[in-house]
């Protein structure tokens, strides 16, 4: 088990305890995080699961491969810390993670 | 295999086929081995669905017998499949309108006004029609249709022109290309320097910039200025800070979502956005319309393809009843059948 933790827009924050194994995304979904739409179900194919990075957390999370690095082209307001949380694994090495929900998956 | 338009009144059918995603395609085999002939209408420009547009090159790995095939793959092999049946297709539409006739047929208008008049309906229409993704910029609806553009109707709209075009795929590329030589100005904005799009559109398009004849920005939108729908200036975010383009047309290219549409208003029993059926003939709350794949929904429904496949079996059996009340159908099977081989044109 990881915890994460997830922080809205507006500012009310959740946190998870993720399954090692999942990726974020399911994490999120599972444990029902708003602001998760994952419209393709995991595919790296809709970047409807954006989140930021907090920027502790940006060297151990690391940059986006190249397949997500154009999908986050569909996203909306993509900064140097956007990944899609699809693409992050949970595992040791993320426990205590901090995200950022953008204000809208588009 | 696209149709032919003549402008002598709705086309008259058996079966019209809403969606062509491997549900809706295969639907088309079930019903032609029952001699039913199917015509397929879709929003999207090719066959295939979601498997085309959203994971064309990803592996399945759950169809039967299949231990896997790309997106593509399978709607390739389906197309292959369905050959023998001739479907027609109707592509780059969307069904706007659907009526119940005094003669228990329906009649369906779609979107660009063309017209069918037909005993079934098999809705395949997975998660809604494709739709333009609408950046979340504050107003921006009012700027639709007016100033705003998704897509290209007519040329007129952009002559003479201060263009904002953003993305960094295809469309992006042709249409700053197509409308870079009509354009008053042309200005191409992408969130990065690297583009997905065709390597021989990007080479162009930096020509074009090079010698002076359009802008690239790299940035992303903040905010529409603007009156009544004309668009005046885009705010723009750039590395170096906020920026203000002027521009009286934009064309944002985000990619596509799925929208349920008009269907949600043709009268039938919805439950969260999916269409309920029966399980012994997938049909919905109105008889002589089915539903199969990921848009309908009963107990212990799953979203898969091989899902859709055994629906699409049952509901031909079902549509067979309806458009031909007084046949009486013998199973048979495909192996074994010389009939249903003839049909395949096996031999």
């Amino acid at each position: 088990m990881a915890k994460i933790t997830f922080i809205q827009h507006d500012g009310k924050s959740q946190t998870i305890e993720a399954e090692k194994g999942l990726t974020v995304m399911e994490a999120a979904k599972k444990n029902m995080v708003p602001g998760i739409d994952a419209e393709c179900g995991g595919a790296c194919a809709c970047a409807t699961c954006h989140v930021y990075v907090d920027p502790a957390w940006t060297g151990v999370v690391g940059k986006p491969a190249e397949m997500e690095a154009d999908m986050l082209d569909f996203a909306f307001d993509v900064r140097d810390e956007s990944r899609l949380s699809c693409q992050i694994k949970v595992s040791d090495a993320i426990d205590g993670l901090v995200l950022r929900v953008p204000a809208k998956q588009f | 295999m696209t149709a032919t338009e003549t402008d002598t009144g709705p086309i008259e059918t058996d079966c019209v086929i809403v969606g062509a995603g491997p549900c809706g395609l295969f639907a088309v085999f079930e019903l032609g081995l029952l001699d039913i002939r199917a015509h397929l209408i879709d929003i999207l420009d090719r066959p295939g669905g979601q498997c085309a547009e959203l994971y064309p090159e990803k592996p399945i790995y759950d169809i039967p017998a299949l231990p896997v095939v790309s997106g593509q793959g399978l709607v390739d092999a389906l197309m292959e499949q369905i050959k023998p049946f001739e479907p027609t297709f109707h592509l780059g539409e969307r069904v706007d309108a659907l009526e119940r006739l005094p003669d228990g047929r329906f009649r369906l208008r779609t979107d660009r006004d063309k017209e069918f008049v037909t005993k079934v309906i098999v809705i395949a229409a997975g998660g809604g029609s494709f739709t333009p993704k609408r950046p979340p910029l504050p107003g921006i609806e009012a700027f639709e249709g007016q100033s705003v553009f998704y897509s290209v109707r007519r040329m007129s709209d952009f002559e003479g022109r201060d263009i904002l075009i953003v993305g960094g795929g295809d469309s992006a590329l042709d249409w700053t290309l197509n409308l870079q030589p009509i354009a008053r100005s042309l200005t191409l904005m992408h969130r990065r320097d690297e583009f997905r799009g065709a390597p021989h559109s990007v080479e162009k398009m930096r020509q074009l910039v090079a010698s002076g004849a359009m802008k690239l920005v790299i940035g992303q939108m903040t905010g529409l200025e603007g009156e009544n729908g004309e668009l005046a200036k885009v705010h723009v975010k750039t590395k170096a800070g906020d920026e203000t383009l002027v521009a009286d047309r934009l064309m944002p290219f985000f990619g596509l979502t799925m929208k349920l549409g008009p269907l949600a208003d043709w009268g039938l029993n919805l439950e969260e956005n999916l269409i309920p059926v029966d399980t012994e003939k997938f049909e919905t709350s109105e008889p002589g319309i089915f539903a199969i794949g990921d848009i309908n929904t009963y107990p212990g429904k799953l979203k898969l393809i091989l899902s859709g496949f055994h629906e699409a079996a049952l509901m031909a059996q079902a549509a067979n009843r309806v458009i031909y009340p007084d046949r009486k159908v013998v199973f048979q099977y495909t192996t074994s059948s010389s009939s249903l081989q003839k049909k395949l044109g096996v031999r």
